[in-house]
């Protein structure tokens, strides 16, 4: 089992859902996070005071799917989240040792 | 005719035949000036009362919720209590002696200059004499007496901006109960107090308080700034606002509420009520403009802050203003003040390196002064005014505005600061590093204003 932790831009949200739904995944976390990369911040302006905003708001989609669709569904987000442009956000990949389903107490590729 | 500002000696606007009263409108009608031979005006006191609502409504919650979104979320409480507080607390003060150092005209005479001219004296304390049947004019004292006391509380509150994120607030309540009693009560008598009042001897022009509550607030808000000190970490750590939304519809809200304030000031549902009322309109418009079209042409965008912040200082500055002015007279300076509070709040700031947080100085401070000396020129006919007083010219109107503002830049500027360093050695100014860090709604008032469930 892998868990995916993508991040890329709100506004691609829809697409990769749609994306990673036509495959068979039956669920996912998300959240508002911020950070930089190559793409670094913004300016925002107050009463004339200039301020570098470094860090731009992304979302984190954190989904966990069985080995034999984790590379279709990296490929998937790959696509859906991409623009072309800096900015478009990163995929980490990491192993997952164990899920547990706590209603049924469900374990393993079952419980995802 | 000189126009008539708030002042106690403005009684009288004739008798008219009134309708009010279903039962006794036939004999109204053909005994006009029989019905109320009191001089108790239903249609002006109805003005007021509704004025003194609105005026209110611009302290709480206008100016809290404008001021609110301009902190950090961490400090959004500790403005919201500010104001209430503050709200609370000059309600007692004023009618405790607060009305009465400011409206008592005990030992006035005209153009004879004494101590009264400065202050009023106690024989109004309590509200002693304000009863059911007292006049003001044509309107009931006691809504007088109310009317006054929203601007006796809105006047502390915009000093508030200035010492927004890093003051006690037992200094700040201590610093306001003596600020209003030694330096809001005296201007406010020495301009609307009528004959024998210093301001109004000279014929200062200050319709509805520029000079008694903004120039006052701003002053007041330099010197709070400056000896407070930067809050930490500023100018050089992000400080932005928290909530742009909380800070419209509080700007929204003063706007509205400055109706009463401004058209409210002519004590009469009149027309220059009226006239109060347009060129408050237009002169909030141009200068929220103005603000807007100057931060697009220096920084590339038009902003949201900008133009609400430009229209605050349209707004300051026409209420000296409001009751001499035309509406081109409004426009000029809608127009001035939106350029120049700009520069206050933005190049003069920066420049001087004093952390006025939320441009308490900048807009009232700045904007006052424009307004004040502004009024001087377009009362004049030719300018679409009102027309100068008798005897007045340009020249000695405008010199007239300058002695006004001078007055009231030293007198405040030396007073706060007297205060401020008293209250500092009584209770200190500031709170600890740690508690500003932590911010003043948890260190100050154990609360959040955004509370999470985690």
């Amino acid at each position: 089992m892998k868990l995916l932790k993508c991040v890329v831009r709100p506004n691609a949200l829809e697409k990769v859902k749609r994306a990673l739904s036509a495959l068979g995944v039956m669920g996912m976390t998300v959240s508002e996070v911020k950070g930089y990369g190559r793409q670094k911040g913004h300016k925002e302006v107050y009463r004339g005071a200039e301020y570098n905003i470094d860090f731009t708001p992304k979302l984190q989609i954190e989904v966990v799917v069985g080995e034999a669709i984790a590379e279709r569904a990296i490929d998937a987000v790959k696509e859906a989240a991409n623009t072309g442009n800096i900015g478009d956000g990163k995929i980490f990949v990491v192993p997952v040792d164990q899920v547990v389903r706590i209603r049924t107490g469900e374990m393993g590729e079952s419980a995802i | 005719m000189r126009s008539s500002p708030h002042s106690v000696a403005t009684a009288g606007c004739g008798t008219r035949s009134r309708l009010g009263c279903v039962v006794i409108g036939l004999a109204c009608w053909l005994v006009p000036d029989v019905a109320r031979a009191d001089g108790l005006d239903s249609g002006d006191t109805a003005w007021m009362l509704t004025s003194t609502a609105l005026v209110l409504f611009m302290t709480i919650p206008g100016l809290s919720l404008f001021y609110g979104g301009l902190v950090r979320s961490k400090n959004v409480l500790s403005v919201l209590m500010q104001c209430f507080a503050l709200t609370a607390m000059m309600t007692l003060i004023w009618i405790l002696w607060g009305y009465s150092l400011a409206f008592d005209t005990t030992g006035m005479e005209a153009h004879v200059v004494n101590l009264h001219s400065f202050v009023g004296g106690l024989d109004k304390a309590l509200l002693r004499g304000v009863g059911i049947d007292s006049l003001t004019g044509t309107v009931p004292e006691t809504v007088f007496v109310t009317f006054q006391m929203t601007f006796a509380i809105i006047t502390p509150a915009l000093i508030a901006g200035a010492f927004a994120e890093r003051m006690k607030f037992s200094a700040m309540m201590l610093f306001m109960a003596l600020w209003t009693t030694i330096v809001y009560a005296p201007i406010c008598h020495m301009a609307w107090s009528g004959d024998g009042a210093f301001f109004w001897d000279k014929g200062v022009l200050d319709f509805a308080g520029g000079t008694v509550v903004h120039i006052n607030a701003g002053i007041a808000a330099l010197v709070t700034a400056v000896l407070l000190g930067k809050r930490r970490g500023y100018p050089d750590t992000v400080i932005p606002p928290h909530s742009l939304v909380l800070t419209v519809v509080g700007a929204s809200m003063l706007w509205v509420g400055w109706f009463g304030f401004n058209a409210g000031s002519a004590l009469a549902a009149n027309g220059a009520a009226g006239m109060a009322m347009l060129v408050t309109q237009v002169a909030t418009a141009s200068a929220a403009l103005a603000w807007m079209l100057v931060e697009w042409m220096k920084h590339g965008k038009p902003s949201v802050l900008g133009i609400v912040t430009g229209a605050v200082a349209g707004l300051v500055a026409i209420t000296p203003a409001s009751g001499s002015v035309g509406p081109l007279g409004a426009i000029a300076i809608g127009l001035a003040s939106g350029c120049l509070c700009f520069w206050g709040a933005t190049s003069l700031k920066q420049k001087l390196g004093y952390d006025d947080s939320l441009d308490a100085f900048g807009v009232h401070g700045i904007g006052g002064i424009v307004g004040a000396l502004m009024t001087g020129v377009f009362v004049t006919e030719s300018l679409g005014g009102t027309g100068l007083a008798e005897g007045m010219t340009i020249g000695s109107q405008l010199g007239a505005q300058v002695v006004a503002v001078l007055f009231t830049v030293v007198y405040c500027g030396v007073l706060s600061f007297i205060i401020l360093k008293v209250v500092d050695g009584l209770v200190g100014l500031r709170v600890a590093e740690d508690e500003e860090d932590r911010g003043l709604d948890i260190s100050l008032h154990n609360e959040q204003g955004y509370y999470s469930e985690v």
